[in-house]
């Protein structure tokens, strides 16, 4: 029973370090670029919302798959393809939750405007001084809510990873196929408690996201 | 463009904005303070944004006491600018406390960092209790002098302010015009200020630069501007003259100073200073009378002797009359009466007549008045 609450655990944690680290520069860039084209870029951001997860788990399992080119490329450096592995569950995921860390990342940088980044470049900050300096920590709030709904959509993950191999027990059986393996074999028992566990889980991630972005943006005001 | 203050502020800039083009050019003193005056929408916050380097327009040239910030081949990022700038709306950091929001620029002004000792300033602008608070619960005025603060202790060598008042309601001005009143004359950095308040520029202002419509209508110390009768500000019912005066003794019997400006002298009610002290004074137009002769039964305090320079008729009934004070006096101070033509008609005023000017009010510049 704990082998897949804790590669969930790890799979979570480790998406969302990997999404904050790639989503605030893209949700930066989002924000503040004037580029014509940067809607699309948000547009293909934003797609694994409404792409059904069957779908994109199907095309990656084509993209990773050993024939393709970034299979050759994995099979050339790590010995193997991704699917059917932990990395390859990494990988789907990071896709899958992006929207829900780089929106909220971008409305928390949308919503500082220009000026205080203007009365920061008076006081002889540089760009990337005022970006770390002044654009982050306002829009901590936000960088909070990504991170928070990022893991919390990831642990909640299921046609991604039954797609792409997420079925090998101790490497790649997440909490949902494990659920999802006890109602088939009716064992009821075990797929209540984890069931239960995910619910209380998601309750507490809601309430206390809700109320730290209260406290947060109310310092922030 | 001839680079005659070499150690001054030398600005060009041009290029189209919203509803006009903006195409300013002046030249001023790198001290003192200056206001960059005009109506609402005239270009004058653009003009101090280029200053700044927040703003950019088509062509732009500005060297600061000989260094070039900006000509056609470079362009100095803001950041590298020595400039200390205060927005209309404080715009302090809300993720940081009071202090640590007046030593942001400290902590990046290199070795200009201490030109401004940081508990001098805090004296002065009254900020001791407030440097360990957070800044959401300032008032207005409270929020203004940390930003003001703030842009000081940068180190800059040039303060430009963006209608730094004009967010405030009337107490909070009040509280804060000393601060920099006492600022302005300690600190040997020079000052821009937008404003569109004339009592705010008297107040404050050595020079103005007034614009209109994008452009330059004149710039020079503020007293000559504001009595030039053919400007704009000169035809409104609220004309006013501003003459830099000096105490020179003081009638404990009457409770009457006596000041000396150029040319001549003036009685002011009330006690004003020790002697020797400066003081600012502000005549309206409209409370100066003339008469040909020295009128012998008034209860008028000023009769002055004047010279007639320049006589500017007004659309309406009215004109101003730029007067010098002395009759024979070459540098006499200046200032605008305000009366109707009909009276210039029947007293056949000219310009180098001598006569007699009944200031009947005087004003002190953001202080007591007197009558």
């Amino acid at each position: 029973m704990w082998d897949p609450i804790w590669i969930t655990v790890k799979l979570a944690f480790i998406t969302t370090v990997i999404l904050l680290v790639l989503g605030t520069p893209v949700g930066w860039w989002l924000a503040r670029s004037k580029a014509w084209w940067k809607e699309a870029v948000a547009a293909v951001v934003a797609l694994p919302i409404v792409l059904p997860p069957t779908v994109m788990g199907f095309y990656l399992l084509i993209a990773l798959g050993p024939d393709s080119p970034i299979g050759q490329i994995t099979t050339e450096v790590f010995g193997r393809a991704l699917p059917f592995t932990f990395a390859g569950l990494v990988v789907g995921s990071v896709i899958y939750s992006m929207p829900f860390v780089i929106q909220p990342i971008r409305n928390a940088f949308e919503a500082i405007g220009d000026r205080p980044l203007e009365v920061a470049a008076t006081l002889r900050a540089s760009k990337l001084d005022s970006f770390f300096s002044v654009a982050l920590p306002m829009a901590r709030p936000g960088l909070l809510t990504g991170a928070v709904l990022g893991f919390a959509h990831t642990v909640g993950e299921f046609g991604v990873i039954l797609m792409i191999g997420g079925n090998i027990p101790g490497e790649t059986k997440v909490l949902s196929v494990a659920i999802y393996d006890h109602v088939e074999a009716l064992e009821w028992g075990q797929a209540h408690v984890l069931s239960a566990g995910l619910l209380v889980f998601s309750f507490l991630v809601i309430l206390s996201m809700m109320i730290l972005e209260k406290k947060l943006g109310r310092r922030l005001r | 463009m001839t680079h005659s203050i070499d150690n001054g502020i030398v600005a060009q800039f041009s290029g189209p904005l919203d509803h006009f083009d903006l195409s300013v050019a002046f030249e001023l003193p790198a001290r003192g303070v200056t206001a960059l005056f005009g109506r609402s929408g005239c270009g004058k916050t653009t003009v101090l944004r280029c200053l700044a380097g927040l703003s950019d327009v088509d062509r732009g040239h500005l060297s600061v006491k000989g260094q070039v910030w900006q000509d056609d081949n470079h362009f100095v990022p803001t950041y590298k600018r020595p400039v200390g700038f205060v927005f209309q709306d404080a715009s302090l950091f809300p993720h940081l406390s009071v202090y640590e929001n007046l030593i942001f620029g400290q902590k990046r002004a290199g070795a200009r960092a201490n030109i401004v000792p940081i508990d001098d300033l805090v004296e002065l602008l009254g900020l001791q209790d407030l440097l360990e608070r957070s800044t959401h619960h300032l008032s207005g005025g409270e929020r203004q002098r940390v930003a003001i603060g703030r842009a000081l202790l940068s180190g800059p060598e040039l303060l430009l302010m963006d209608e730094p008042l004009a967010a405030l309601d009337r107490f909070s001005k009040n509280e804060i015009i000393p601060y920099l009143d006492r600022l302005f004359k300690t600190l040997d950095v020079p000052v821009i200020f937008v404003s569109h308040d004339t009592e705010e520029v008297e107040r404050l202002a050595d020079s103005m630069v007034l614009m209109d419509q994008g452009k330059v209508v004149a710039s020079g110390p503020l007293s000559e501007v504001l009595s030039d009768p053919t400007l704009f500000i000169a035809k409104g019912p609220k004309t006013s003259s501003v003459l830099d005066v000096e105490v020179l003794s003081f009638s404990d019997k009457d409770r009457i100073t006596e000041v000396g400006v150029e040319g001549g002298v003036l009685l002011i009610p009330g006690e004003l200073g020790p002697v020797g002290s400066k003081r600012r004074i502000s005549i309206a137009a409209k409370d100066v009378s003339l008469a040909q002769e020295r009128p012998s039964e008034t209860t008028i305090l000023n009769v002055v002797p004047t010279r007639i320079l320049d006589i500017h008729l007004l659309d309406g009934a009215r004109c101003n009359l730029l007067l010098s004070v002395g009759h024979k006096e070459q540098n006499g101070a200046k200032f605008l009466a305000r009366i109707t033509q009909r009276s210039l008609r029947k007293f056949d005023f000219t310009v180098g007549q001598e006569i007699y000017a009944q200031v009947k009010s005087v004003s002190m510049v953001g202080g007591k008045n007197g009558n």
